[in-house]
């Protein structure tokens, strides 16, 4: 049992040390790639197949941040609005006991396109005939892209989520447009504000087999002075396909648990 | 022999475990960003849980005094990234903690570093590819 033991788990370690990428990560419970699956590979992957971005992507620590702390062209509607936006990152990042984030206090959704800005952990796509669905392991929430040929809806009902539609480019490029978001999310971590005029596409380029580059453009009149790019080619690589992603929910009794130790160790400061 | 296995192991994981991911961290502005704190206590309680985890440790100074320190992590699916795991804990357990404390005084810290009742040291989680520079 125990030379099993060590035998498995010297094979383990070959594997590990012998092929960095696919076959570092862990496919049960799996929390995203080792930062070793990130380093370039000694021979190019193989070319991407056409029209296809199936499959489970993580773009590492890369994904957790976001370049959305960048102080954005506001208009005077923004710059209100972010007087009342006490956020836990970026620029202009308050105390903890003065956070009034929605989904850090509340565990309100993240919502569209935040989920993309920030906490864009592990992400599996899937393709059907008229459907992108993007499945995220963050809060364990999903996206419908129709890809029917439909047109967006010209006067939506607010959805955390927003209404997205998407076409191919070309055989590689997927570009995706989403409108309807609900003004109660805030655009990213850094509490920048947006409004419900807001645009948004994403563009996702399938380079080969086991890199897609994301681009989001964000375009919301009301709140920016122009349009800007948050995401710019953010690289994300295929996981193995048998990997099984673990949970990560924002419950609102683990939230209030997590302020209730946290005020009370700040009692008196 | 599977100890030794073990620590090779170990040895051999360490340069894949990347620097701290702090600005995955919500809160960061309350922490003294830079400063470190080594204390070293018994463990209380170990809340694997999100948004963030917390280990609770009594820390005895100099009198004999026992403070309740609470020292923050990032979320499970972050601290799993860094070896980190659910049943890693029990009540009594002494353990070494480098952190960074809160700037108001109050005794909480962020953790830079543990070394385990075996002698492992664990960094602060974390994985995958590096952060690209702010444009």
């Amino acid at each position: 049992m125990r030379r099993r033991l060590i035998v498995s788990i010297v094979i383990s370690m070959a594997a590990l040390v012998s092929a960095p990428g696919l076959s570092l990560a862990q496919t049960w419970d799996s929390a995203g790639l080792p930062a070793s699956a990130f380093q370039p590979s000694p021979t190019p992957p193989p070319p991407a197949p056409r029209r296809d971005l199936t499959g489970i992507w993580d773009a590492g620590n890369a994904g957790i941040s976001g370049p959305g702390h960048v102080a954005s062209p506001f208009t005077p509607w923004a710059e209100e609005r972010l007087k009342e936006m006490k956020p836990g990152n970026g620029p202009r990042a308050v105390h903890e006991t003065e956070i009034n984030d929605p989904l850090n206090t509340l565990c309100d959704p993240a919502g569209f396109p935040r989920t993309v800005l920030y906490e864009l952990r592990p992400t599996q796509i899937v393709q059907t005939p008229n459907q992108v669905l993007i499945l995220y392991l963050y809060e364990r929430r999903w996206r419908v892209i129709w890809t029917d040929g439909r047109a967006l809806p010209k006067d939506p009902d607010p959805r955390w989520y927003g209404y997205s539609v998407g076409r191919w480019e070309d055989d590689f490029t997927f570009v995706v447009q989403t409108v309807g978001m609900d003004e109660r999310t805030w655009l990213d971590n850094a509490g920048n504000p947006h409004s419900s005029d807001l645009r948004v596409e994403e563009r996702y380029r399938r380079v080969d087999r086991d890199w897609l580059e994301l681009t989001v453009t964000i375009d919301d009149p009301q709140a920016y002075t122009k349009p800007w790019t948050p995401r710019n080619r953010l690289r994300l690589k295929q996981m193995p396909p048998d990997t099984d992603l673990r949970e990560w929910i924002c419950a609102a009794s683990e939230a209030a648990t997590y302020r209730g130790v946290v005020a009370e160790q700040n009692k008196g400061k | 022999m599977v100890r030794d296995m073990f620590f090779a192991i170990v040895l051999m994981a360490a340069p894949l475990m990347p620097p701290v991911p702090l600005a995955a961290h919500h809160g960061g502005a309350s922490f003294d960003v830079g400063k470190e704190v080594t204390l070293k206590g018994t463990v209380t309680e170990w809340i694997w849980s999100n948004p963030h985890c917390f280990l609770k440790i009594d820390v005895k100074d100099a009198s004999g005094a026992l403070t309740r320190w609470v020292i923050e992590t990032q979320n499970p699916t972050t601290m799993t990234q860094g070896g980190w795991s659910r049943r890693m804990f029990t009540p009594g357990d002494e353990v070494t903690v480098t952190l960074e404390p809160y700037k108001n005084g109050a005794p909480i810290g962020l953790v830079r570093s543990i070394i385990l009742p075996d002698g492992r040291k664990l960094g602060a989680g974390g994985g995958g590819a590096p952060r690209p520079p702010a444009p």
